[in-house]
């Protein structure tokens, strides 16, 4: 899955997939919140789950374990 | 007259919100405009609990109709914002810069029609599958917060994306932009700048005056540096905000100190060196004044002709 994101929101930035971490923070990613909104719907489509975005749900990795907790 | 699916759902004879203005859409405004038969807004704004109920139990008085708070995400307040709303059951909710879905669900188990207002289609469809009831697709346009999209780009986008009904805002003040925002694929419209000018709008009389006499190239936005773009008028102050902007010697707590205040100045004290003159880019257009009634029935009512004679660009 965060293999999955990580080519998503590389796609999503016109940047290769190699090059996004999943310890860094979105911001720092330069995705701004109308960004989230945008990846989150892709996501919630693509992986046909229910995400409810917070502050603490900042990285790659934060949003993958929040799926795997509320499946 | 104009019939719109909207007004059955809500509860409301004209499809015609008024939208959410810090310091200015109080208990007053927000009743006058359900009087009339439109859906009135109390801004919650920067509010604690307590501050928004008092508002809405005045409302309560002032009107049997249905009306709604506009909950502003941004606020410290939002989570007594949104106890408050349901406690209180308020017909309807609008939220505004941001996010609403954490609060979603509470407010649709109290009861409450909750209509988001959304800057994009990824938030429209977020706003549909967690239950809203309508979404208000606002362009940049408008007075206040604003995001990058215009009105006429952002409604049919946001009309294709969902199936609830699409309210536009964002630089309607007329009949003709109710006609163009239903061509669009919106069922109702929602005004903020065009309702500063009402008789029962509480903003200071300089306030009202600038809004009058501004032309339509005198709004710019400011807070695209801090992240919080926002509308208003030209003036000294906003100019001088707008190049500290993009002073790099500046910083952006620097910055926000400066604009601290400065809308409950212009809002509340008319304070024309040091306020905040929010409003949208039609403002240009509006040059008159008028009972919230008054410019319901004159909107709707130029909508309705522009609509019925509009067979006449077709042969």
């Amino acid at each position: 899955m965060k293999d999955r994101m990580k080519e998503m929101i590389a796609e999503y930035l016109g940047k290769d997939a190699a090059t996004i971490a999943t310890n860094v923070t979105f911001t720092d990613m330069g995705i701004d919140s109308l960004d989230i909104a945008e990846l989150v719907m892709q996501m919630e489509d693509e992986f046909g789950c229910s995400i409810e975005m917070s502050q603490e749900i900042n990285t790659i990795d934060a949003l993958a374990e929040y799926i795997e907790n509320n499946k | 007259m104009i019939k719109s699916e909207l007004c059955e759902v809500l509860g409301i004879e004209y499809p015609v919100i008024q939208g959410g203005m810090a310091w200015i859409a109080d208990a007053t405004l927000a009743a006058a405009v359900s009087n009339a038969g439109g859906l009135g807004m109390i801004s919650a704004m920067n509010s604690n609990g307590e501050q928004i109920r008092e508002q809405i139990q005045k409302a309560k008085k002032l009107t049997d109709k249905p009306f709604g708070v506009n909950i502003m995400l941004m606020s410290p307040f939002v989570r007594e914002a949104v106890d408050v709303v349901c406690e209180e059951h308020v017909a309807v909710v609008s939220t505004g810069a941001g996010n609403p879905s954490a609060y979603m669900q509470q407010m649709i188990d109290a009861g409450i029609k909750v209509m988001p207002v959304v800057p994009s289609v990824a938030l429209a469809r977020m706003a549909e599958k967690k239950g809203a009831v309508a979404v208000v697709a606002e362009g940049g346009e408008s007075g206040g917060h604003v995001g990058d999209l215009t009105t006429m780009t952002l409604v049919p986008q946001v009309a294709d994306a969902v199936k609830i009904p699409v309210v536009a805002a964002g630089g309607i003040a007329d009949g003709r932009g109710m006609a163009a925002a239903l061509m669009l694929g919106a069922c109702a419209i929602q005004m903020g700048t065009r309702f500063l000018t009402a008789e029962e709008c509480p903003v200071h009389e300089n306030y009202k005056e600038k809004v009058l006499k501004a032309k339509d190239i005198e709004t710019l936005v400011t807070g695209k540096r801090l992240g919080h773009p926002v509308r208003s008028l030209k003036t000294p102050f906003s100019k001088m905000f707008f190049q500290k902007e993009y002073d790099s010697s500046v910083t952006n707590e620097e910055l926000e100190q400066m604009g601290a205040g400065s809308l409950r100045m212009a809002a509340m004290d008319g304070n024309v060196e040091k306020g905040s003159f929010m409003c949208g880019q039609i403002a240009g257009m509006v040059t008159e004044r008028g009972t919230c009634a008054e410019i319901i029935k004159n909107v709707t009512a130029e909508a309705e002709l522009i609509l019925r004679r509009a067979d006449k660009w077709v042969k």
